[in-house]
């Protein structure tokens, strides 16, 4: 008890964040993939899984169990160090956003002022391990299914990140809470649709999501950049991805839809969790639907639509955005 | 430049259209059954093993012991063996085997048979570890169904 009062606050403070937002991590994928596969299955009129639990709801806890107790496989011929850092450089850096993001008024481990850079310094890591991995596997198809990671994340940073810009032209400011704070009267989506559309179909792309999942194409590629992974390998991989749509779905509601605003609830600045919940939700739900209705993109298309589309789009946004703020 | 804002709004049309028909379907009543669970009727047509009818009337076999079935089976799979009983002047059946292993289903023996006492049976989960769980009784089928 001693040697706890002695530490600095601020340190409990951290550690009791990281082990609430590891445990919502795991949580987050357990509770995305049983959706994502019911969902599937409504969208073509299957009932999905079934058999465990009421309605399949165990399903997932029973995957994830099976997938840690399989055994981690490395082929002879890969790069050892690299093909078991790779899933570790997926799973760490995703940790990190969690930490700056303001799910409530008071509910928020640390106030960054320069947050929103954090966040997305810190997701584009992710594109680091898939390169690791698709290298240090020594395979054709994980190779090609990393370079794919590589340029379609290079294409769609700079949209996601230009439409972020006209967010702060207009709020003069990078920190998280401050932005959703600005949002009290109007959310701003309703200013920014446009910059709103573009962080969407961008925030897909960079998560490789469906239909820009090119770098795991599975009939191409069979599994692109974890084609080699078993075991907890391809879990860390699987949890990467879930919560990379985590941290892509709670940035679109923090910069676009009003963080924790909605009608007032009884202990408003803890309870805003639940409208913050709820709106990140929604916006996952979304991203499941776009997976299950269109076809894969080619990969030609793919950067067409970066670089002819959202760039200049974005770009035209933040002009506008910039005159009328100067205004 | 036309073409640019043209392609934008009709593939974004077509975006559109997509997510209203996989949004319906998602609330769509489900097509596909639980099968253990759940089974759905085997259609009229469907040739399974042959059976004895049982007739409404007598509640038992139409079956007159003839031997037409087993002389017109190309495979020879049928064996029936009639049999006398005190004080009827004609025999009745006494045997009716099926030996399903070596039936290809061509359905001679219903069409031949002049009292119409054979149908198909709607049995489709068969699956056994021996050949002899394939020679059927269907004498005794019957008799299990007469009560």
């Amino acid at each position: 008890m001693e040697t706890i009062s002695t530490l600095p606050p601020e340190l409990i403070r951290m550690v009791i964040a990281v082990i609430i937002i590891i445990s919502f991590i795991f949580l987050n994928a357990i509770m995305m993939g049983y959706l994502e596969r019911k969902i599937a299955g409504h969208v073509q009129r299957r009932l999905g899984p079934m058999e465990v639990g009421f309605h399949g709801i165990l399903q997932l806890v029973v995957d994830g169990v099976k997938l840690v107790a399989k055994e981690l496989l490395i082929p002879i011929n890969v790069d050892r160090t690299f093909f078991r850092l790779a899933p570790i450089l997926s799973f760490t850096p995703v940790i990190l956003p969690l930490l700056v993001i303001p799910f409530s008024e008071k509910l928020q481990a640390r106030d960054l002022n320069l947050g929103l850079l954090f966040i997305v310094s810190m997701t584009s890591v992710n594109v680091m391990a898939i390169l690791v991995g698709g290298w240090g596997s020594n395979n054709k198809y994980s190779m090609f299914g990393a370079m794919r990671a590589v340029a379609q994340s290079i294409a769609y940073e700079i949209p996601i990140l230009l439409s972020m810009l006209a967010i702060i032209l207009m709020t003069n400011t990078l920190s998280l809470k401050e932005i959703v704070g600005a949002q009290q009267k109007i959310w701003f989506v309703l200013l920014q649709p446009l910059a709103f559309i573009i962080y969407v179909i961008s925030g897909i792309a960079e998560t490789n999501r469906a239909p820009f999942d090119l770098p795991e194409a599975e009939s191409e590629l069979t599994a692109g950049f974890h084609t080699e992974y078993s075991g907890i390998g391809f879990s860390l991989f699987f949890l990467g991805e879930y919560t990379n749509m985590f941290t892509v779905a709670s940035v679109a509601t923090v910069l676009f839809l009003g963080g924790w605003h909605g009608p007032s609830l009884p202990y408003g600045e803890y309870l805003g969790i639940v409208w913050f919940f709820l709106k990140v939700y929604f916006l996952l739900f979304f991203m499941i639907m776009i997976r299950w209705t269109y076809p894969r993109v080619r990969f030609d298309q793919l950067l067409n639509f970066a670089w002819k589309y959202l760039v200049p789009f974005s770009l035209v946004n933040i002009l506008i955005t910039a005159v009328v703020v100067k205004l | 430049m036309k073409r640019y804002f043209l392609d934008l709004f009709i593939g974004g049309k077509s975006l559109v259209d997509g997510l209203v028909v996989t949004t319906k379907a998602l609330f769509q009543p489900i097509v596909t059954v639980q099968y253990p669970r759940e089974e759905i009727d085997i259609t009229p047509n469907f040739r399974g093993h042959i059976d004895l009818v049982l007739d409404p009337e007598k509640n038992t076999f139409r079956c007159i012991a003839c031997g037409m079935c087993q002389r017109s089976c190309p495979s020879e799979c049928i064996q029936i063996e009639g049999k006398k009983v005190e004080g009827k002047k004609k025999k009745t059946l006494g045997l009716f085997a099926l030996d399903f292993t070596k039936c290809s289903l061509c359905g001679t023996c219903v069409e031949v048979c002049p009292t119409q006492a054979l149908e198909f049976s709607k049995e489709y989960n068969l699956a056994d570890f021996s050949k002899e769980a394939f020679h059927y009784d269907i004498l005794k089928r019957l008799e299990e169904r007469i009560i």
